[in-house]
């Protein structure tokens, strides 16, 4: 391919791409993010592709391997254009019917998107109503496009708004546009991405540095993994026009070791980008020179820091600097260096072909455009969801993700990664932006979300997220090294049933300390109990008593046989793996506490028309039964 | 150097540009404790004793005093209710690793720390790195680092420095404020007896043999 070094070129270019692609051409899209390769996607698309030799269809059919549309929870996934019609949990074995249906223009019922409710089912992918709440500005794209094949992002108008803005604009316009759309860092701090722009651009150093911080460390969030893998053109262009609007000639992608694909894929568009002239020296012919370098994290959650990466990528021990100086005017190797998240880079084509006012039609006041969260948890349909800032969370929750499994009870949803908090029910009408979400004493983060069911103990779980900052510590400052060591120390005696009374306040003076702390994993550290201590104080307050509602913490629940409900069908007792409970034919079956260890088989073997096996919360059950009094007596037999 | 003027403890205090808060205090004799400082080194901003309260625009944040940089007409408050109570449990959880520490007795006294407050651990090492940056950033040898991160953070000498450098040095010694760093070392030293060429001390570890 020649490199592109002007406008003009550019434009043909782009005629070009599209003039050598039809439209009413079939193409099979198989989603390949993580998630449905892990669900088996890659035979699907041996055995599609095996099909169409097979039948000899190579120039009729297209099979496109394509990036994360979000819905995980159905995979693997395939959208077949151009009727966009979406089958889920597909299998190798459908492969054949699904080329059958191609050519014949037919649609495969059984693979299709079943409404819980009306029982109708849904052929096309819009209209299933876990993408028909949402607004998918940037994951959209993610199934149209083979991330590896910069072709496909032209073809849908990419690398035009690095056009405009590197051929048109100057780079103060730039900087203005992006402060007008009113866009917030999308990695967690929310700060307003326009300004930090500006910061960095006015640092008096003529050398400055830009980079993309794919550190993604949230228990259970993949946000940025999936739009690396499925849209890296769009994190480069949007970084492109940014090194360009601050005067930056070299970036750096900062990105977990975690996520093979994506550093395969990002590291491909930027080979493929340079090649076609949209990085290294004159792009485009502006006369802007920009390259990008790839580099690797070892997985420490504080990298994701800005000051920590920063540390990290210049070959340091990954701890945390205190900050004034902000990276912003000493930052990589002591230059200006503006850091934003994946998500925020993603935006900022999209800022530059619509403008900022459009960008600002969506959302709240203080929060605009689109946000990516991870739905995760105790929530029918999981997956990646982009929602308008300003959705309520409970239309995040029950319209996108379906509403809780098995008829349980909501609990709390929980956002903001470890260091967030959890919103109980009567927060659910709550608007989701940076500013509601602070208030309401969670943060936006980076856009992790998990639903939480009446079977969750919101004191085991706040522990299991101090657990995870304990370990993600760097260890540097007193405060959260040992801050958070101790109330993970009083948490753990709480959930273990060896809580005392004055503990919660012990808990509420260490949160005091924590912001003492140098960066904002250990002030935000306390955040999880805080929360959770806030809207579930009675719940800590049964532990200290000895009893755990939820059934969670093993040392304070029991269970129990009703010795009037058994029937002695022995199905208990042959599950039950320690051996803890006595019993035989015609004799009432008893838990024997000393040997129980909660598993929870006997529970689960016991026949629901029984229902004799059930649990108590604290450690007092009722006395067995004596011996002698254990025989079941059956009437009329 | 530009000069700026800020507030401290309700005093106007001029400071030069580029200085930290803990100095502009202590140019005007206000104190404010200290552990991992030392002047010879960088400010690291470790132990966080010197936290002091910062009000600008509005907004009261909690900074450290020793990496801090001054700045004009910001508010600073060296002893509030808050302070006290942050520094006291400060204090308290590195007594659980060195409560006989001098330094730590002597600010457990200032601030009514109770030594017992939370569960002893069994390392004495409080963390303050000032052996670790000393010998990095004053005698540039890196005879000793951190290693591992959060709770299993430790400093560890490297046998193959530590062994060709420390005999002579030892000057960090008497920076630690507890006894970790001679601990570390005694350990240090059990596997990195030098040969005897470098050797030459009466102890019998490497001449003659």
């Amino acid at each position: 391919m020649p490199k592109i070094n002007s406008s003009a070129e550019f434009a043909a270019l782009r005629k070009e791409v599209l003039s050598s692609r039809d439209p009413n051409r079939p193409c099979i899209a198989v989603c390949t993010g993580s998630g449905c390769l892990a669900l088996g996607a890659a035979n699907l698309v041996t055995a599609l592709k095996d099909e169409i030799q097979a039948q000899g269809l190579e120039s009729r059919i297209e099979v496109r391997e394509t990036g994360c549309p979000g819905f995980c929870e159905r995979g693997p996934l395939i959208v077949v254009y151009p009727d966009e019609t979406c089958y889920l949990k597909v299998q190798p074995a459908d492969a054949k019917e699904v080329i059958a249906s191609v050519l014949e223009k037919t649609v495969i019922d059984r693979l299709l998107y079943v409404d819980p409710v009306t029982g109708e089912r849904v052929v096309h992918e819009m209209d299933i109503p876990f993408y028909q709440n949402q607004l998918r500005l940037l994951i959209g794209n993610n199934i149209k496009l083979d991330p590896t094949s910069i072709e496909d992002y032209l073809a849908i108008g990419g690398y035009a708004a690095l056009e405009k803005a590197l051929c048109q604009m100057k780079p103060e316009q730039v900087v203005g546009l992006v402060k007008e759309s009113g866009l917030r860092g999308r990695g967690g701090g929310g700060f307003p991405s326009g300004n930090k722009w500006e910061f960095t651009r006015n640092a008096p150093d003529p050398v400055k540095y830009v980079v993309v911080n794919a550190d993604e460390g949230d228990p259970g969030a993949f946000m940025d993994r999936a739009l690396l893998e499925g849209s890296p053109h769009a994190v480069l262009e949007g970084l492109i026009i940014g090194a360009y609007a601050i005067g930056a000639h070299e970036g750096f992608l900062y990105v977990r070791q975690e996520y093979p694909l994506a550093v395969e894929n990002i590291t491909l568009a930027i080979k493929t980008a340079e090649e076609y002239g949209f990085l290294g020296k004159n792009i485009l012919g502006s006369g802007f020179d920009f390259i990008v370098e790839v580099a690797q994290g070892a997985g420490a959650f504080v990298c994701g820091e800005e000051t920590a990466l920063i540390r990290s990528l210049e070959g340091k021990a990954g701890e945390p600097k205190p900050r004034p100086p902000f990276p912003a005017v000493r930052g990589l190797w002591d230059k200006p260096t503006n850091i934003n998240n994946v998500e925020t880079w993603a935006n900022i084509p999209l800022i530059i072909n619509k403008g900022p006012a459009a960008f600002a039609s969506v959302g709240t006041a203080g929060s605009k455009g689109t946000k990516i969260f991870s739905l995760v948890g105790k929530v029918k349909n999981t997956g990646l969801v982009e929602v308008p800032m300003g959705i309520t969370l409970r239309d995040i929750v029950y319209k996108i993700g379906g509403g809780i499994p098995g008829d349980k009870r909501f609990k709390a949803v929980q956002t903001g990664g470890p260091a967030g908090g959890c919103m109980p029910e009567s927060l659910l009408d709550m608007e989701v932006d940076f500013d509601q979400l602070t208030k309401a004493g969670s943060m936006m983060g980076s856009g992790g979300m998990i639903v939480l069911d009446e079977e969750t103990c919101m004191v085991d779980f706040a522990r299991f997220f101090l657990a995870f900052l304990a370990d993600e510590s760097c260890g540097k400052c007193v405060p959260c090294r040992e801050g958070i060591q101790q109330m993970l120390t009083i948490l753990t005696d709480i959930t273990q049933g060896k809580g005392k009374k004055g503990d919660l306040d012990l808990l509420l003076q260490l949160t005091e300390v924590s912001g003492a702390s140098l960066c904002a994993l250990g002030k935000g550290a306390p955040n999880p109990v805080m929360s959770t201590l806030k809207h579930f104080r009675d719940e800590y307050e049964a532990h200290i008593e000895g009893k755990c509602p939820a059934f969670t913490c093993k040392e304070l629940f029991s269970f129990y046989i009703e010795p009037e409900k058994c029937q002695a069908c022995t199905n208990c007792g042959r599950k039950c793996p320690a051996g803890a409970i006595e019993g035989g034919k015609n004799l009432i079956h008893v838990v024997d506490q000393a040997k129980c260890t909660k598993c929870g088989a006997c529970l689960e073997a016991c026949p629901p028309r029984f229902g004799a096996v059930t649990r108590i919360p604290g450690k007092a059950v009722p006395a067995p039964l004596p011996e002698d009094a254990r025989t079941i007596v059956r009437g009329n037999k | 150097m530009s000069e700026l003027v800020l507030q401290i403890d309700g005093r106007e205090v001029t400071a030069q540009e580029g200085a930290t808060i803990l100095e502009a205090a202590e140019s005007v004799g206000i104190s404010i404790p200290t552990l991992c400082h030392h002047h010879k080194l960088e400010p690291y901003g470790g132990c966080r004793v010197c936290s002091v309260e910062v009000e600008a625009n509005g907004r009261t944040v909690v900074v450290a005093a020793c990496t801090y940089p001054a700045e004009k007409n910001v508010v600073v408050r060296t002893k509030t209710e808050k302070l006290d109570r942050i520094r006291k449990a400060l204090v308290e959880m590195m007594m659980a690793h060195a409560p006989d520490s001098e330094k730590l007795v002597e600010l457990a006294e200032e601030y009514g720390a109770d030594k017992d407050r939370f569960k002893r651990n069994q390392s004495f090492c409080i963390h303050c790195g000032l052996c670790v940056r000393y010998c990095n950033e004053v005698k540039k040898k890196n005879a000793l680092g951190f290693i591992d991160r959060g709770a299993k953070k430790r400093i560890c000498f490297i046998p193959e420095i530590a062994a060709k450098e420390c005999w002579q040095c030892k000057e960090c010694f008497p920076l630690c404020p507890t006894s970790a760093l001679q601990a570390a070392f005694v350990l240090n030293e059990a596997i990195t007896t030098p040969s005897s060429a470098e050797h030459s001390c009466s102890c019998g570890h490497g001449a003659g043999k």
